[in-house]
């Protein structure tokens, strides 16, 4: 048996390292570092509730407007004020730009660059890969981030600015919006239509949201040339080498839902557990630090109960991520979770058959792009200049709220207490945090460990590249996970 | 070919996708056209694990040269200045040492945000993680490289301070680095570019009007100005957010929330509630840049009395209920 440490792993938001240990040429257990702490639930302590919706977009800048949203949820439930429709369609569309801009800037700069080593050389088809998606020169980020970037001039009009906005309040949002905006959200969206349904899929997207099983994606993978549209290429890749037998997960997931719209979700929560369907008991969520440098109670703790005093003291710990489990159950979160939850039969159908797995979740990535960008269009036409976008509310001294939303990569909480009229307790758990955590008390790996497990390994590889893929395949976030 | 390496210490990333956000042109057009070699970058390059640490070794044993050291994030000494709350992946050493020992090496030295120029919202609260900027810590002169460190070029950090930054601060810095222009002249007493911190947010804020005549906001969505009783510092804070702006249109402002002035030291704890203006015998304590109390209490209170009915009325409502009058040259 050998070890080998991966890191600084990068094309992944934040800081990442790996130690893998060898035999037989594959992976026979993992352990994933989160390097970095940042303490941003120690820093809420004592701040002025309202200031929360200052700090808390600042945990992330890739998952900014996710972290405001599930924010000001959180404070809105301290409140107990509602949203207009306006202020739910305006919160919707902030945060589907975000997640939609996410799911994009992973495919093209993370998750491909990787078909573009030197240890794919030989490939059939590496040459045109390589000059499509080659890391910084390829022709499909010079495509891309200009369509990214106008894609987020919604949220010029919208928010102000993004990173950080201050826009997303707990009433719903402080921009209202103009006739004449809501005229040009609508030619932002379908500019940014016209790129995916040109660049990346090569066709419409009511015909990606269409496909209903896997007879039918292969059906419409082979009715064009590979090199048509950039989902085929991957399509095409991941035939090639395989990538739907690698990373597979625990297959049991959670998703808390989103875009809620006068009280129902565009994609309902739910958890499914040991195979079975199950509604959401945030309730059943407790964080366990028995590997993570952190000091406090023996027994894992909910997240109205839990505590963030960092110790390097723990013999055994080795990252700054808690270990956070649904009802004693490791959890995967992100869009395969939250396809397969809301039912959408080509997800159902490759869980069944291969899991959660490198080519699965990035299917659902591209799914969720085909599904989401039509309901914006949606919500802009629903937008009523005239009407209210943000209702008031005022803050009691004491009380609590929970917050709770999917962001870009999986399900994301914050639960806060107010005492005296200031932040009193306040814990997150972010989505990589569920799916890059430690082993917990049981020593059960978290998701990423599990999936690494069998990992093939070329020998002399020092950064296996099947690793690469799996570990990109989860899209992580370093820096909310160890918020 | 001028040598770029950005590593990313303790912050959130926002600096480096607000970055990619950059237009007319794109961000890696902008690097190519003007001869900007980007060495390693933790979301853009290739290289990962060895391949990656390969190329800063190479920058310390003196292989490749390193023009210009971006820094995102704060550097985070704690616990007990050992750097442990960040060791860079896969190294077993402290990205504050990686910092010092690299910055020695670098031609400029640029800190890219608030939390890598000054702490910034990583040094917020009781700062357990002891997190603290290249060269500054708050306004106090020192940071992790101290007070006397200077650059192969000899000049003190670069700090584009902002959370985040505009990307054009960055690629218009890089560009101006890159064509041997920099200057002591060219950043101000907290070493920003001066190319936007000589600016002030007021300029070209579009609720200006309702400024003019004091006509303020209460709550989040109301069109006044939020100067009165919203916590905005846009009347103190350099930069040229409303005359260069955010995404396509935007600003703060625009969006309809105060200017908490990002770009400055200590932001992050600006000692009372950010979107609530503190107040002594009603009047608001920070007053606009340059102007004199007396002036400023006496013009206040001349145009408050002077308020337009319209302007008024506009000021705490979301929509606007009374446009400009049109006045024909003909009855």
């Amino acid at each position: 048996m050998s070890r080998i440490v991966v890191g600084p792993f990068n094309r992944v938001e934040g800081d990442l390292e790996v130690s893998l240990d060898i035999e037989n040429g594959q992976v026979s257990s993992a352990q994933v570092n989160s390097p970095m702490f940042r303490g941003f639930e120690r820093i809420m302590q004592g701040q002025s509730p309202m200031d929360a919706l200052v700090y808390t977009p600042r945990i992330c800048g890739i998952c900014s407007v996710s972290q405001s949203v599930a924010c000001a949820k959180a404070l809105a439930d301290l409140m107990k004020v509602d949203m207009p429709p306006n202020g739910e369609l305006a919160i919707n569309l902030l945060l589907a730009n975000e997640n939609m801009a996410d799911l994009l800037t992973h495919f093209y700069l993370f998750f491909m660059p990787d078909f573009c080593r030197d240890v794919y050389a030989d490939k059939p088809w590496f040459n045109e890969v390589n000059a499509r998606f080659k890391a910084t020169q390829g022709r499909a980020a010079q495509a891309m981030l200009p369509a990214r970037a106008e894609f987020l001039h919604l949220m010029g009009i919208m928010a102000g600015k993004w990173p950080h906005t201050l826009s997303i309040q707990p009433g719903g949002s402080a921009k209202p919006i103009e006739p004449q905006e809501r005229i040009r959200l609508l030619a932002i969206i379908g500019s940014f239509r016209r790129f995916l349904e040109e660049h990346l899929f090569g066709a419409n997207l009511d015909e990606i949201v269409q496909l209903d099983s896997i007879a039918a994606l292969n059906r419409w993978r082979d009715q064009a040339d590979w090199r048509q549209s950039d989902f085929r290429t991957f399509l095409h890749i991941s035939d090639d080498l395989g990538l739907a037998e690698l990373g597979r997960g625990t297959n049991q997931f959670l998703s808390f839902g989103n875009y809620a719209l006068q009280g129902e979700k565009l994609f309902k929560a739910g958890a499914y557990l040991h195979g079975e369907r199950q509604a959401l008991a945030p309730e059943m969520i407790r964080e366990d630090l028995a590997y993570s440098w952190m000091q406090g109670p023996a027994e894992p703790q909910h997240p109205t109960e839990g505590v963030t005093e960092p110790s390097l003291d723990n013999p055994d710990a080795y990252t700054w991520c808690k270990a956070p489990r649904l009802n004693g159950h490791v959890v995967e979160v992100g869009a395969i979770a939250r396809q397969f939850i809301n039912g959408h039969p080509l997800i159902e159908a490759l869980v069944a058959q291969r899991g959660a797995n490198v080519e699965s979740r990035i299917i659902a990535r591209m799914l969720e792009l085909a599904i989401v960008i039509p309901q914006m269009q949606e919500w802009v036409k629903q937008i009523d200049p005239k009407g209210d976008f943000c209702y008031r509310g005022a803050l009691p001294k004491e009380g609590s709220g929970v917050g709770i939303v999917e962001a870009a990569r999986g399900s994301l909480g914050h639960w806060l207490s107010v005492s005296g009229g200031k932040i009193s307790h306040y814990q997150i758990i972010a989505p990589t945090t569920w799916n890059f955590s430690p082993r917990d008390q049981d020593a059960t790996p978290g998701v990423l460990e599990q999936a690494l497990e069998g990992a093939p390994v070329i020998a002399g590889e020092k950064e296996p590249v099947s690793v690469q893929h799996i570990v990109r395949s989860f899209d992580p976030c370093m820096v909310c996970t160890v918020h | 070919m001028f040598n770029l390496l950005w590593l990313q210490s303790a912050g959130c990333g926002g600096c480096s996708m607000s970055l990619l956000n950059a237009e007319s042109p794109d961000l890696l057009s902008t690097l190519a056209a003007a001869d900007i070699n980007l060495l390693w970058h933790p979301s853009l390059s290739e290289e990962t694990g060895s391949e990656a640490v390969a190329i800063l070794q190479s920058i310390l044993d003196g292989e490749t040269r390193l023009d210009a050291l971006c820094v995102e994030g704060s550097i985070l000494r704690g616990p007990m200045g050992t750097g442990r709350f960040h060791m860079l992946g896969g190294t077993g050493k402290a990205m504050m040492e990686w910092v010092s020992e690299l910055s020695e090496k670098a031609h400029y030295t640029i800190a890219v945000g608030s939390c890598a120029a000054y702490g910034g919202i990583s040094a917020a609260g009781d700062n357990i993680t002891d997190a603290t900027g290249l060269q500054f810590e708050g306004e106090v002169s020192g940071g992790l490289l101290g007070e006397t460190y200077v650059s192969q070029s000899g000049f003190k950090t670069i700090n584009i301070s902002g959370c985040p930054v505009h990307p054009n601060w960055v690629t218009e810095t890089l560009m101006s680095l890159a064509l041997g222009e920099h200057n002591h002249d060219a950043v101000d007493l907290f070493g920003r570019p001066r190319m936007y911190a000589d600016q002030l947010v007021h300029h070209g804020c579009s609720r200006n009007e309702y400024y003019e005549y004091k006509a303020s906001a209460e709550q989040p969505g109301d069109r006044g100005c939020m100067m009165e009783n919203m916590g905005c510092l846009g009347t103190q804070a350099h930069a040229d957010c409303n005359t260069r702006p955010w995404n396509g249109d935007g600003s703060c402002t625009k969006g309809g929330y105060a200017c908490i002035n990002c770009t400055a030291p200590e932001f992050e704890e600006p000692g009372h509630s950010f979107t609530q203006t503190p107040k002594i015998a009603g009047i608001p304590v920070g007053l606009p840049t340059d102007m004199p109390k007396a002036w400023f209490v006496a013009l206040a209170s001349l145009s408050k009395a002077a308020t337009p009915e319209r302007l008024r009325k506009n000021a705490t409502s979301e929509k606007l209920i009374y446009p400009p009058t049109i006045h024909k040259r003909k009855n």
